[in-house]
């Protein structure tokens, strides 16, 4: 008997020990993915934030710029920059032939001409005189120079030449090539070339939809939730509304991009591609978030405080407002923080909404055109260029930073400013 | 308050019956509550004497599903008309819980909150004041009065329910009524709240529930037996007490059952 209940008490020890096990491993695989998770992400996404610059000395040559004398600022502006900017690269290698022209001119993006153009309208007195110029160098070299590109491969499945090769090589051992912090990606538009293209009109974007979708969503889910748990009678109907807030809450998101398209671009006319249409679509995903965010908080907060308000002669609303209501937003808000984030990261219902077409300016208001962060991720992935490989890792990195910090500040709300009661 | 000696009557019910849903948890209650004087109601639990109190600042209202019949008449009105509006009656009836249920704000907002919804000081002073003699009277301000700013959460429980009081007086009302207000609280607490209780019915009508039968005797003048949703008895505190006509007091009180 006494040996039984030994071996029972064995049993049940072991039991725990194993769960225990079992328990840490799961967080351990957890940690395991996020991790390698993470390390992926920085590793590939890291270099994104250099750029290399090839310096090319430049002759503004004012003849070549078809410029008269003392030229104004408006003649500056004017001027063709192409001819100068053609020879300047042309002049890397003076026994080059026509092909070869062309291949040097390739080594740098096709911004050549504005950057070189930039130089001359910071200082005007450069006419007629030399200055070593910072040129940002094609996407291919860009990698190269980063050790990303296989120099090894044969030449015809290679995107840079041989003499493009020789000629970089050249350039570096002189150290006419240099890797700067790539202020660009944060300040430009997309772009097709690689080297040229940032996240600027896909981060407005994101910021303008989720201010569309905050004004909307917010206002509308807060004063839904209020009136269903404070005021609304509980009977059949008010329990099917509810059920129905439920399941709108777990309709994929790539429906409510249907509904977008189907009523905001179809019936209502509403610009396609704008921050706009994709605030109002994300909005319909927002909102059963921030009412059963709502509605809890709301619940949370003790009968007594209602009873003692009501006691006081409070009417219904007074009670709600007065107390009810301040007392449930830190949840609110943090739930309401949650669901903004999760519609930063929505991808789907945006591209059918058509906020997935190519946008190289940078919105200015949300009916301007424009992508979105987690839109111009699956655009570039989707480009076959090696230099988009480490933008779309970038891009993922700002999201993801982004991100974190939505929630960091959802959990300080709710931290700092939750009341706590007897 | 004698005059010619006879009592005056505060409250005055009649056939009062309570149903939650289909059940009903008090039946034909006819029950009169002298003014300025402590009634305790007592009876076992699920007696319905919480029920009848909350009947009488139509706190009721809240549960959706219970329903009130027969008349409660205080000061020639009935409250259960429907020209009755609740937030002037619980203006001249105040409510304290069993729970201590301070709001989550300063001491100096708990006491505030109601005179200021009721529009009933015109100036920062004039609050300041009914904020200070509030707590003189819960006899609080001793306390709290370096730290009217700080949150009422914070006081001891017994403090809590004090300010509760206070929070109550602060709109003057005719009648207090009072939830087994010290069974969350220490014996000490529980006899500072018992001698203002006796203090405050000089200006107020109190009527207090309890599970205390010692309480009760210490507190009141009239007290009034529940059980199983009706009214046993009722009468002067002395004679339930000490000289009870129906059995089932006669049990309760000497702790047989309940």
């Amino acid at each position: 008997m006494n040996k039984n209940k030994e071996q029972l008490l064995n049993k049940r020890y072991k039991a725990e020990k194993r769960f225990r096990l079992y328990g840490q491993s799961a967080i351990f695989m957890a940690l395991l993915f996020l991790t390698i998770f993470i390390f992926k992400i920085f590793s590939t996404g890291y270099s994104a934030f250099q750029k290399t610059w090839l310096i090319v000395p430049v002759t503004f040559d004012a003849e070549l710029m078809m410029l008269e004398q003392n030229p104004s600022k408006e003649d500056l502006k004017d001027a063709d920059y192409y001819d100068i900017a053609l020879k300047s690269m042309a002049d890397l290698d003076p026994n080059a032939n026509e092909d070869q022209e062309n291949e040097l001119k390739r080594m740098v993006s096709y911004f050549f001409e504005r950057e070189i153009k930039r130089e001359l309208l910071n200082d005007p007195s450069l006419i007629g005189k030399t200055k070593d110029v910072y040129l940002t160098a094609s996407d291919d070299l860009d990698q190269v120079f980063k050790g990303n590109y296989p120099r090894d491969l044969p030449e015809d499945q290679r995107r840079v030449t041989d003499y493009q090769l020789k000629i970089f090589d050249q350039l570096v051992e002189l150290g006419k090539v240099e890797s700067k912090f790539n202020l660009s990606f944060f300040t430009y538009p997309d772009s097709r070339e690689a080297e040229l293209a940032g996240i600027a009109s896909s981060f407005m974007g994101s910021i303008f939809s989720i201010l569309v979708c905050l004004m909307i969503a917010f206002p509308v889910a807060v004063l839904a939730a209020i009136y269903l748990e404070e005021f609304a009678p509980k009977n059949r109907f008010t329990d099917f509304i509810e059920v129905n807030i439920n399941n709108l809450a777990a309709v994929p998101s790539i429906v409510f991009g249907l509904l977008g398209l189907g009523i905001l671009l179809a019936v209502f006319q509403l610009p396609r591609s704008t921050p706009l249409v994709g605030g109002i679509t994300l909005s319909l995903m927002t909102l059963p978030t921030i009412i059963i965010a709502c509605r809890a908080s709301l619940k949370a907060v003790p009968p007594s405080i209602r009873e003692a308000a009501l006691a006081m002669g409070a009417s219904k609303m007074q009670t709600t407002m007065h107390h009810t209501v301040p007392l449930s937003m830190p949840g609110t808000l943090s739930g309401t923080i949650i669901g903004l984030a999760q519609a930063l990261g929505e991808t789907a219902p945006l591209i059918l909404i058509g906020m997935v077409a190519f946008v190289n300016t940078i919105p200015g208001s949300p009916l301007d055109p424009a992508a979105s962060l987690p839109v111009q991720i699956y655009i570039w992935a989707e480009s076959a260029e090696r230099g988009f490989v480490e933008k779309v890792s970038a891009c993922i990195m700002v999201l993801l930073g982004f991100l974190i910090i939505m929630n960091l500040f959802a959990q300080i709300i709710r931290h700092k400013f939750e009341k706590k009661w007897s | 308050m004698k005059k010619n000696g006879v009592k005056m009557i505060k409250i005055n019910s009649k056939n009062v019956d309570v149903f939650y849903g289909k059940k009903q948890a008090l039946f034909n209650i006819n029950l009169d509550i002298q003014e300025n004087q402590v009634t305790a109601l007592i009876g076992p639990s699920g007696c319905g004497k919480s029920t009848f109190l909350r009947c009488l600042n139509r706190m009721n209202d809240v549960i959706d599903i219970c329903r009130v019949k027969g008349q409660i008449i205080i000061n020639d009105f009935d409250i259960n008309d429907k020209s009755c509006d609740v937030v002037r009656l619980r203006e001249k009836i105040g409510m304290v819980f069993q729970k201590p249920n301070p709001f989550p704000k300063t001491i100096y907002e708990n006491i505030s909150y109601g005179p200021t919804i009721h529009g009933m000081a015109q100036s920062k002073n004039e609050m300041d004041e009914i904020v200070e003699t509030s707590l003189k009277k819960a006899a609080l301000w001793e306390e709290v009065k370096d730290r009217l700013h700080e949150p009422g959460t914070g006081l001891s429980g017994g403090q809590q329910q004090r300010l509760c009081i206070a929070r109550a007086i602060s709109v003057k009302p005719e009648v207090i009524l009072m939830d087994e207000p010290c069974s969350a609280l220490d014996p000490i607490a529980t006899a500072q709240i018992e001698e203002l209780i006796d203090e405050l019915k000089k200006d107020h009508t109190i009527i207090i529930v309890t599970h205390s039968m010692a309480q009760a005797a210490r507190v009141s003048q009239n007290t009034g037996f529940f059980h199983l949703g009706e009214l046993i008895e009722h009468g002067s505190t002395d004679k339930i007490f000490k000289n009870p006509e129906n059995k089932k007091t006669q049990d309760y009180i000497t702790g047989r059952f309940g």
